[in-house]
């Protein structure tokens, strides 16, 4: 027996509250994170993704009292991502009680960061998060480029080589978006997983795109993922991580029961 | 009322261990100290770290540390977290060989990444998330702790003791490794109890409670 494969629910907040709703039955209060992640953290989840997603400036510090508070209930690892710029950012979260911070627009713009990031704080708490997008046509190889700004800048950048480069820089982990396949339901696009998971030797979350459980098992058994991530699937309750895992189990896949 | 105190050497982050020693130890008080003074009167001593061993080193020496975490880890319960435990050892392999405390007779090696995982692809490296942990002895920090939990990983290299007599558990990863050791008073561990939820919670609680 080796290492588990990992569930990672993701949360997006705003402004200290968890959005895109959250349905449990017996939840008080489901726009309060601490709530949700200790529900989550009593289903069974590996670990725990904040993506901040706070337009406003003025609200930016909400982020780090939900780190504050989640982490002084719920003890698993948590990453947090959205807006994490510079150095001083990483510092805030990482005291705050987040176990990893999630790099992605600063890292395309100052690749330089996270080198600076991975030397500062260790590689174990840089995750690089990459937004990819196919560009190759129908009869072409496969090809895939970051894109910003959700999906709608492209860069030029090569999603592999840029994975490479990220895990040389330092990066601990890889999370790895389609934008093609996120809020599709269709599942994970599990050729580029594959591509990024072969590419380099660090863990690769798989995101965008899980509309069942047995997509979470295709982004291990067809994407090599060392995790996957999902969002809507746990917030509606459609399935619980429990179930989840236990799916995935009875696949085959080796996990945390 | 006891005094538990957490070593601080301005190395990571101990708001995760100190939130989680507090959720454990309700009737103690709970510090995160660098103070040798602080560390000297602690009636339990907790020894967290993380990041590279030279750092770690250098950063005990900086804040003049060492004496006291000695005097601590011959003396009264003591639990060395991950860097914690590596530095406890003679020597590491990382940053091209670092002399570490030699509390311990043994050395730190680096994941040979030979290895290949169920899909076939070679293991990544940082091991980074849950694995079984496999009791070696019996030990009063697996009370409750069912053989074969999973506890969270995050780390390169492990640790490799040279006496078979202070390894409390092991775990795989490619290869078989020490992830725990264990010697009179003193218990350390290479994965994160504080991040493992109930399991680790379990081995913290038994740490607060563990009468010599």
């Amino acid at each position: 027996m080796g290492l588990a494969k990992r569930i990672i629910p993701c949360l997006d907040v705003d402004a200290g509250r968890v959005v895109k709703g959250v349905k449990f039955v017996d939840i008080r209060d489901a726009g309060d994170p601490v709530e949700v992640a200790r529900r989550y953290n009593e289903e069974g989840a590996d670990e725990i993704t904040f993506l901040d997603i706070t337009a406003s400036s003025d609200d930016r510090e909400t982020i780090v009292h939900v780190v504050e508070d989640v982490a002084s209930e719920v003890f698993i690892p948590l990453t947090v991502g959205g807006g994490i710029r510079v150095v001083d950012d990483i510092r805030r979260m990482l005291n705050a009680g987040a176990d990893k911070v999630a790099i992605n627009t600063a890292a395309v713009f100052n690749p330089e960061f996270v080198r600076e990031a991975a030397e500062s704080f260790g590689s174990q708490c840089i995750v690089v998060a990459i937004d990819a997008k196919r560009v190759s046509a129908d009869d072409e190889p496969l090809r895939w480029e970051i894109f910003t700004h959700g999906g709608r800048k492209p860069t030029g950048i090569d999603v592999i080589e840029w994975a490479k480069k990220m895990a040389d820089f330092g990066a601990g982990e890889i999370l790895l978006t389609s934008m093609d396949r996120d809020g599709t339901k269709i599942g994970f696009d599990n050729d580029l997983t594959l591509a990024i998971s072969t590419a380099v030797p660090i863990p690769v979350i798989a995101s965008g795109g899980v509309g069942d459980l047995q997509h979470l098992v295709e982004g291990v058994t067809k994407g090599g993922a060392d995790a996957v991530l999902a969002a809507s699937i746990f917030h509606f309750a459609e399935y619980s991580i429990g179930e989840a895992k236990q799916y995935m189990a009875d696949a085959g896949i080796e996990m945390r029961l | 009322m006891e005094k538990i105190v957490i070593v601080d050497y301005s190395l990571g982050n101990l708001r995760s261990v100190s939130k989680a020693v507090e959720h454990v130890a309700t009737d103690a008080e709970v510090v995160v100290s660098d103070d040798a003074r602080v560390i000297h009167d602690a009636d339990r001593v907790v020894f967290p770290g993380q990041g590279a061993a030279r750092d770690c080193m250098a950063a005990i020496s900086d804040h003049h540390v060492e004496r006291a975490v000695r005097e601590a880890a011959a003396s009264k319960p003591f639990l060395g977290i991950c860097m914690g435990l590596q530095v406890l050892m003679d020597h590491s392999e990382e940053n091209g060989g670092t002399d570490l405390l030699g509390m311990m007779p043994g050395k730190v090696q680096h994941f040979s990444g030979d290895f290949k995982g169920d899909n076939g692809l070679p293991l990544k490296i940082p091991h980074m998330g849950w694995s079984q942990v496999e009791h070696a002895i019996d030990h009063p920090l697996w009370r409750g702790i069912a053989d074969h939990s999973r506890f969270y990983f995050v780390h390169s290299y492990f640790v490799v003791p040279e006496e078979s007599d202070l390894i409390a558990a092991t775990t795989e990863y490619g290869e078989r490794f020490t992830c725990a050791i264990a010697r009179d008073n003193l218990f350390a561990v290479q994965f994160h109890p504080e991040k493992s939820a109930d399991d680790g919670l379990q081995l913290l609680k038994n740490f607060v409670n563990w009468k010599l």
